[in-house]
């Protein structure tokens, strides 16, 4: 067999074994807890409302039934695996009766358009930026420059949100605490609506971009400065290379494989790394989806959305793993 | 082989003290640092309020001199509240760090070390870990408990997650030192395994570890701080992020009650910066494998 077969081979069965792992683990949690989910419904749904035995039998058995908590530790998780694997997740119960597969298409499109575009701009951004202050670096502003960075890197992203509404939506009140759209705005396809969408999505896209910039930033700097005291790089220096020509054709390339890793790995991450901001600013994303599915307790939902960024990690590692030989020739796998 | 590590331990002390003088960075940082052990861990017994207890103070009193920093509308002192937070918040960090480094470093140098079968068992094990979300199977299980988990059960699920990092860069470094000569010499002299593992290989990666403790404590605070933040934490106990929690509860922003808000925030912010600075000097000034100039 040629080496990068077997490598495919090999790479494509962790990733299944992955995932595998990780929807039995969310499987398993649920059920060694020892709150159990349809018990607290139903305490809910008692203390509203007067029931009696009988109803309150069938309502617990109709409930069972739809989490998929009915019969046997063995038969509940080989009907796990088999709605995950067709993608079937059942009913929310948090909003009855919409489908969860329903749910999460309406909520895809907004984390995708806000995280996606986000992470994309930050990464350009601080790639440019990083590679200036190391082609500045005797200068003051490069040093200014890194200190800001590393005085924001550090923040976690919610911190930089809660920030960003108090200065934007209480302070200057300049953005609406709201993203997405307004209530009761029909979207169509015209330029006013992309202008409304943009506006309320700033604050939000604005707190993820600042501290991914400062990170890209950082990074880039550090591989730069790294780069810089290789071989490679000292020959091109004596050539006789302008510092500009090293930089771009010599550093610069190099280092922007680890980068293209790190955030192929990034956008893998954000079906839950938004989860923070999305419900700070409620927008409606994938993010406040999951939020929604925790506060009402709705088993079916946050399974669907768990599922879904494990799925998502997992795969945006893989897409990285394989596509790495063409855009680094130096990668050979298993041919020694 | 004791005395090796104490030998070792002494030397880098000797390399730390030096460094501590002149390098701004690691100043600030170790003194904020500094500061915010001392409110977390001697402060607390002093407190003339208890931890968990609400409708202690007058409510939503703005900072002045009775109250420091203000009180909160659960009629909580915002000051001694963020004595207890602080408390938690750093002994939920260091139980991770400590233990998530170990199991990691322990895991790592064997791998490293030993390499064959043990090597590859232990690799996929960590990569798999790695490659698992963990928050949002974090949320999943702070969920469940309905925002009552325990904090060191907390701690526990965090650790599950954290080894493998750990595992997967000691590895690296235990291969990179199992090729050099004086392993060779130790274990021709009659060593066994365990003694070179922790002898000969740990000693040269103590700078690493302590970052990565560093860094690990500052993960494992934040972790919290985020899921406490949508309100799946340990929320009766006072913690950095569940002040948080408690505040965007009330609106604290928006009936303005800046304080409130601004105290958790803002000490998440410096705290952070702090023991990134820190982390940052300490692998910045020993990059393993290459002579210190």
């Amino acid at each position: 067999m040629r080496p990068i077969v077997k490598y495919v081979i090999t790479r494509m069965t962790s990733y299944f074994i992955t995932i595998f792992i990780g929807i039995t683990i969310c499987f398993l949690m649920p059920r060694f807890v020892p709150l159990d989910p349809v018990t607290i419904m139903l305490s809910r749904i008692k203390s509203v409302a007067r029931i009696n035995p009988e109803a309150y039998q069938a309502m617990r058995e109709t409930f069972l039934e739809i989490f998929g908590l009915k019969g046997t530790l063995q038969e509940q998780y080989f009907n796990f695996i088999r709605r995950a694997i067709i993608g079937d997740f059942g009913i929310s119960l948090a909003a009855y009766p919409s489908k969860v597969n329903f749910l999460i298409a309406i909520a895809l499109p907004w984390t995708i358009g806000l995280l996606a575009t986000v992470s994309f701009i930050a990464w350009i951004f601080g790639n440019i930026i990083g590679l200036l202050a190391v082609y500045y670096k005797d200068k003051k502003i490069s040093s200014a420059l890194q200190w800001l960075s590393i005085a924001v890197y550090p923040i976690p992203y919610y911190i930089i949100a809660l920030i960003l509404i108090y200065v934007f939506c209480f302070w200057l009140r300049l953005f609406p605490l709201m993203g997405g759209l307004p209530i009761g705005f029909k979207l169509s396809l015209d330029f006013r609506s992309v202008l409304t969408i943009i506006y309320y999505s700033f604050l939000p896209g604005l707190s993820i971009f600042v501290v991914s910039l400062g990170w890209w930033m950082l990074s880039m700097r550090a591989l730069s400065i790294n780069l810089s005291k290789e071989d490679f790089v000292r020959f091109a220096k004596m050539k006789g290379l302008r510092g500009r020509v090293i930089l771009i054709r010599y550093i610069f390339r190099n280092a922007l494989l680890p980068q293209v890793t790190s955030l192929a790995m990034g956008l893998g991450t954000i079906f839950s790394g938004s989860l923070v901001t999305e419900s700070l600013f409620s927008y409606p994303g994938i993010g406040q989806l999951f939020y929604l599915a925790i506060s009402e307790n709705d088993v079916n939902l946050t399974m669907g959305v768990v599922t879904l960024s494990i799925i998502a990690v997992s795969t945006s590692a893989l897409v990285i793993d394989l596509i790495y030989p063409l855009i680094d020739p130096r990668i050979r796998y298993g041919g020694r | 082989m004791s005395i090796k590590i104490l030998k070792s331990l002494k030397d880098n002390l000797y390399t730390l003290k030096s460094l501590v003088a002149g390098d701004a960075k690691l100043i600030v940082g170790l003194a904020i640092l500094i500061i915010f052990l001392v409110m977390g861990f001697v402060l607390p017994s002093f407190s003339p309020y208890k931890s968990k207890g609400w409708s202690q103070v007058t409510r939503d009193v703005p900072p002045c001199w009775e109250h420091p920093l203000g009180t909160t509308s659960t009629g909580q002192d915002l000051f001694w509240l963020l004595t207890f937070a602080l408390q938690n918040s750093l002994i939920l960090g260091m139980v991770v760090a400590s233990v998530g480094t170990f199991v990691g470093v322990v895991v790592g140098l064997v791998a490293g070390y030993r390499g064959g079968y043990l090597d590859g068992l232990l690799s996929s094990l960590s990569d798999i870990f790695i490659a698992i979300p963990s928050f949002p199977i974090l949320i999943l299980l702070a969920a469940l408990f309905l925002g009552r988990i325990h904090i060191l059960m907390l701690a526990a699920v965090f650790c599950l997650f954290n080894w493998p990092w750990a595992a997967k860069q000691t590895r690296s470094m235990a291969l990179s030192i199992r090729e050099r000569t004086f392993i060779d010499s130790a274990s021709f002299s009659g060593i066994g395994m365990i003694g070179t593992i922790f002898g000969e290989v740990m000693p040269l990666m103590i700078p690493w570890i302590l970052a990565n403790f560093v860094n690990t404590v500052l993960v494992a605070i934040g972790a919290e701080a985020g899921l406490a933040t949508i309100g799946v934490s340990s929320l009766e106990e006072a913690t950095l992020g569940t002040m948080i929690y408690w505040a965007l509860r009330y609106q604290a922003m928006f009936r303005g009650h800046w304080w409130w808000i601004t105290v958790p925030v803002g000490v998440i912010v410096i705290l952070f910066i702090a023991l990134f600075l820190i982390s940052l000097v300490v692998s910045e000034r020993f990059v393993l494998g290459k002579d210190r100039r």
